[in-house]
């Protein structure tokens, strides 16, 4: 009786016994196959002809476009615009070299085992905003400004995002604390502030930013349009971030909590250095949630008159010089947004398996 | 008085060192700036407000609106109130939320459930739906159902026919409207009575299910009975119902029901969003049943629909509706998204146009808030109490 | 005693289509020639084994020898793919109505229990009597109270799973498998989960079980019950049946090396 070297009956796996396995199992099975497939079917190979086989790539203005195809040549052109908004050609080398920073400081993260690459993580969550923020507006170190009012396109995306998920962050944390605290007032304020902002749309809050905010301040003082709307995406996503933290801080053991307290830490350094730690780590991957649903609202600025990616391709498909583009504009939209989000919720999966068998073993 | 007492126990700590002081203190200190900045605040606006010429107070809900909406489901013109304004907003805005609930739930179940499917085909179509979708801005896919879909529809006279009745063209989708007539009142009361008979049949079959185990086929037959018995009185009744059908009247269509190509955009893409999102809590929240429970359920000899039906599905509920309810509240709160194609809801009307007009800024936005706040309250609220009724009890 | 008139009707009903030879009872469990593989692993290899009506079977074996594996085949769990598998005269094939009826026949108890956690336990073990057996609510009760009160916790039947310990957890389930009134029953290491002060009423329960009659098939490490009741103790190692001997001649003169070496692990602990 030795190892046996029988082999299972149904061994070898020819296509037709896996289609019989995998589509037409039973009656229905097949029916859905069919139905599907054929909707698939049709729907995919007009779909590759349009954007593809007859689409056009090359040429100079819309006469080159043929109208049977996608007529990619208006991205093409307009690309600039898409991604700049109005920042004047000459001086978007600073921005190029933020794109250039933000790449170096955040691909690293999605290779394993690259080299000190949670220093790179740092450096783009704090070196990377003060290089920008003397970079981008300029007016200093003999650099020229350009106005708020000309930064638009994918680079304005990226501002509003980062700025309000870095900005909430902190905001985060103390509302988490304060809605964990002992203090029944700390405790209340912090809930009533969570919950008031969790409630409303994102929408009202913009519009009560770019309305009321002036209303607020003290007269002959102001913000520009941009400031504002950060001002109130990052009150609105730091009600957010906080319940995220306080998931993280939840899930920390009270015996945590009560060792640092037995080794005599004050309530400062018991959260600094013991339990902030491990539930910031605990909560990454909510984090990276919540950022990629920020980065797909940050669209909404486009109602309070702000260029976003989608605002400049918004205010150029109705462009009369060229026809019709409105499905390619949007289609480039949704190709950049879908790249970011779908690959940063991939890496967030991942970091959560791999969070999920740390704490087990 | 309180440091009075704190100082004269014997061992007591210096009051700076008693926890309790400090964090009175701290209290104290939070409340007292709450309270400088919300002064601060009514201040500076009061004073702006003033030097800008606009009036305070809840008055402006009388005054007349003065402009058209271009749907409502409150009868509505334009020498109506601001008043009547929020509530063409409020309601419409409850309208388009009802029925993204509806379309998403139905279409997020069916997604999810086909996630789980054991045909490759169709597993692999829902996962694509879902990953396609939800990376997507929401405004964008607004944007591509109106501008690019709806707005290349021909106009009015190339209309799309569908057997004669229905039309759909770049002014929105018209569709006949039932008129009742006389006799209709039999199909009500027949429809009425399956009602109750359906109730009666439930209850006799438990019952009877209680007594001798024999277990009635109760859905089938009041499917059967909810369709027979008002298709039999509307026939018997003479088919008292008649459709105004759209015609083509001018440049556009008139009679029937119209549905606006702002609702319909802005309906689609909220529901195909949503569903998406919902088809992921589906999912996971069938996964999370265990393979033992199957497994056991299975080892008793329940079949596989009642393994489902009994086990499976009252504890994957348990897990999918507290994310669906926030869903439901996402939905809700992106409906807002109206504004930037022109659907006149809450936020469109009310927070757009009526606070252009009268610019009573800090009214109109609190009233807007307290109308979402409420919503979302309530449901939370509502959320908690099912969480208590249903949790699974632990020691 | 449930509605034994139109079960009989349906069981035979199936049987005579699944098979021909009736008659002469050869056996209520028989397994001949059965093996199974995952994916190219061969899990289990040539198993034959045949069961009389009233036997108790220990299986016992190291870890990852297809214990589990082989009881899980015989109420269908998991799939056989050559070879036979005939419970109380019916053969598992892909047929379903024959899978249905053997698990109608055939209860199981899991190494971690699987109560249902959203029915109380009363519930649990109403569930399958009412909606397979189709007994009416009130039978369904009275019956559950009594196998409750015969593995000792009818004061819990009101109380969720979730509220009770592990072993009154284990009973619980015992009593839900019962409720069904099975002809079989199967064990998959029921104790393994179980506190060792636990054990003991599992136990005390499985051997009242066992001196009632019943037809019982254990995967157990539990060498003591072995002993006590079982007909035949089943060595298995690498999916193969290495040894097979009533449990006087199994512990006090195994014949394979490989058991030799087994028992002398499981005894030095
Ligand atoms: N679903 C599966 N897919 C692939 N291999 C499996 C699967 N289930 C079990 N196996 C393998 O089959 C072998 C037998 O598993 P089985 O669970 O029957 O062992 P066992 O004797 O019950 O062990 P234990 O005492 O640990 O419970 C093991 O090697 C296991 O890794
Ligand atoms: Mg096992």
């Amino acid at each position: 009786m030795t190892e046996s070297t029988m082999k299972p009956p149904k061994k070898a796996l020819t296509p037709v016994k896996w289609m019989r396995e995998h589509l037409f199992s039973t009656w229905y099975n097949s029916l859905l196959t069919v139905v599907v497939g054929y909707l698939v079917v049709t729907s995919v190979g007009p779909l590759l002809n349009w954007a593809l086989f007859d689409a056009n790539f090359q040429g100079a203005d819309a006469s080159d476009c043929s109208g049977a195809g996608a007529c990619w040549l208006f991205i093409s052109q307009r690309l600039n615009f898409f991604i700049y908004g109005f920042y004047p050609d000459e001086l978007q080398w600073r921005v190029d070299i933020m794109f250039l920073l933000l790449a170096v400081a955040f691909v690293p993260q999605f290779i394993e085992r690259f080299p000190g690459r949670k220093w790179f993580g740092i450096f783009g969550m704090t070196g990377l905003p003060v290089i920008g923020y003397f970079l981008i507006p300029g007016g200093n170190f003999g650099l020229e400004t350009v106005e708020s009012t000309k930064w638009g396109g994918l680079m304005l995306t990226l501002i509003l995002a980062y700025i309000g998920i870095l900005a909430s962050l902190p905001i985060g944390v103390l509302l988490a604390l304060g809605r964990r605290s002992e203090m029944p007032i700390i405790r209340g304020l912090s809930v009533v502030f969570i919950e008031v902002w969790r409630a409303v749309p994102l929408i009202t809050v913009l519009f009560m930013a770019s309305v009321m905010l002036p209303l607020f301040l003290p007269e002959g003082m102001n913000f520009e349009k941009l400031m504002r709307a950060l001002i109130g995406i990052t009150l609105w996503q730091s009600a957010y971030m906080a319940e995220v933290i306080r998931g993280g801080l939840q899930a920390i053991p009270r015996g945590q909590y009560e060792a640092a307290d037995a080794l005599g830490l004050g309530y400062w350094k018991k959260m600094g250095l013991v339990v902030l730690p491990q539930a910031l780590k605990l909560v990454i991957p909510g984090i990276v949630n919540t950022f990629i649903s920020l980065f797909k609202d940050t669209t909404l600025v486009l109602i309070i008159g702000l260029f976003d990616v989608l605002g400049t391709v918004q205010s150029t498909v109705t462009d009369p010089a060229w026809q019709n583009v409105a499905v390619e504009g949007y289609v480039f939209v949704a190709f950049c947004f879908w790249i970011f989000c779908f690959g940063i919720s991939r890496y967030s999966q991942n970091l959560e398996r791999k969070l999920d068998t740390g704490h087990k073993t | 008085m309180k440091k009075q007492t704190i100082d004269s126990k014997p061992a007591g700590p210096k009051p700076w060192y008693d926890p309790r002081v400090r964090s009175l203190f701290f209290q104290i200190l939070a409340i007292a700036a709450v309270f400088w900045a919300g002064w601060t605040l009514v201040e500076n606006t009061l004073s702006n407000m003033e030097s800008r010429g606009i009036s305070t107070g809840f008055g402006f809900l009388d005054e007349t609106a003065g402009f058209g909406i271009i749907m409502s489901l409150v009868p509505y013109d334009s020498t109506m109130s601001y008043g009547r304004t929020f509530w063409v907003g409020l309601t419409n805005t409850l309208l388009v939320s009802a029925m993204g609930i509806i379309a998403a739930t139905l279409l997020g179940f069916i997604i999810g459930v086909a996630r789980l499917s054991s045909n490759w085909l169709v597993a692999k179509v829902s996962l694509f739906y879902i990953e396609v979708i939800r990376n997507i801005p929401l405004l964008l896919q607004i944007f591509f159902w109106y501008f690019a879909v709806l707005g290349a529809l021909p106009s009015p006279r190339q209309s799309i026919e569908v057997g004669g009745t229905m039309f759909l063209n770049n002014r929105g989708l018209y569709v006949p409207e039932p008129l009742t007539q006389d006799g209709f009142g039999l199909v009500w009361g027949a429809l009425l009575f399956a009602i109750a008979a359906v109730v009666g049949i439930r209850t006799w079959a438990k019952k009877r299910q209680l007594a001798t185990g024999q277990i009635f086929p109760t859905f089938k037959v009041s499917v059967a009975i909810l369709v027979v018995l008002p298709v039999l009185a509307y026939f018997i009744a003479g088919s008292p119902l008649e459709w105004d059908v759209p015609a083509l009247k001018g440049f556009n269509f008139g009679g029937g029901i119209t549905i606006i190509p702002e609702l319909a955009a802005l309906w689609l893409a909220l529901s195909l969003y949503t569903a998406s999102f919902i088809a992921e809590i589906v999912r996971s929240g069938i996964l999370s049943v265990s393979k033992g429970q199957t497994e056991a359920s299975k080892a008793l000899g329940l079949p596989n629909g009642l393994t489902l039906r009994l086990v499976v599905i009252p504890q994957a509920m348990r897990v999918i509706i507290p994310p669906l309810t926030s869903q439901y509240l996402n939905l809700a709160k992106n409906s807002s998204l109206a504004t930037a194609i022109g659907y006149p809801d809450l936020v469109a009307v009310f927070m757009g146009t009526t606070l252009n007009q009268t610019g009573q800024a800090v009214e109109v936005v609190a009233i807007t808030m307290a109308v979402y706040l409420t919503i979302s309250l309530s449901i939370s609220l509502l959320m908690n109490i099912y969480n208590r009724a249903v949790a699974i009890k632990e020691r | 005693m449930g509605n034994p008139m139109t079960e009989q009707t349906q069981t035979s009903e199936v049987k005579s289509s699944a098979q021909g030879e009736t008659g002469k009872n050869p056996g209520i469990i028989r397994v001949e020639g059965m093996h199974k593989w995952y994916g190219d692993f061969h899990v289990l290899k040539d198993l034959n084994l045949t069961v009389k009506q009233g036997e108790r079977i220990v299986i016992c074996g190291p870890s990852g020898s297809g214990k589990s594996t082989f009881i899980r085949c015989i109420n269908r769990l998991e799939e056989h793919q050559q070879g036979k598998i005939i419970v109380d005269n019916v053969e598992l094939t892909d047929d379903i109505r024959h899978i249905d009826t053997v698990r109608r026949e055939v209860g199981m108890v899991f190494q971690h229990f699987n109560l249902f956690p959203h029915l109380t336990v009363l519930e649990n073990c109403c569930l399958s009597p009412i909606w397979v057996r189709k007994v009416p609510r009130k039978e369904a009760e009275a019956s559950a109270m009594e196998y409750l009160e015969r593995v000792k916790i009818p004061d819990q039947a009101h109380k969720f799973p979730g509220q009770l310990s592990g072993g009154q957890q284990q009973r619980v389930a015992i009593a839900r498998a019962l409720c069904m009134k099975p002809k079989i029953m199967l064990f998959d290491e029921p104790t393994s989960a179980l506190d060792p002060e636990m054990i003991k009423e599992v136990l005390d329960v499985m051997i009242e079980l066992a001196g009632s009659g019943m037809t019982m098939l254990c995967v157990t490490h539990e060498m003591g019950f072995a002993k006590t009741v079982a007909d035949r103790v089943i060595f298995m190692d690498g999916g193969e049946i290495v040894e097979e001997a009533p449990p006087h001649d199994f512990f006090s003169n195994p014949q394979e090396a490989r058991t030799q070496q087994f028992l002398k692990q499981i005894l030095a602990h």
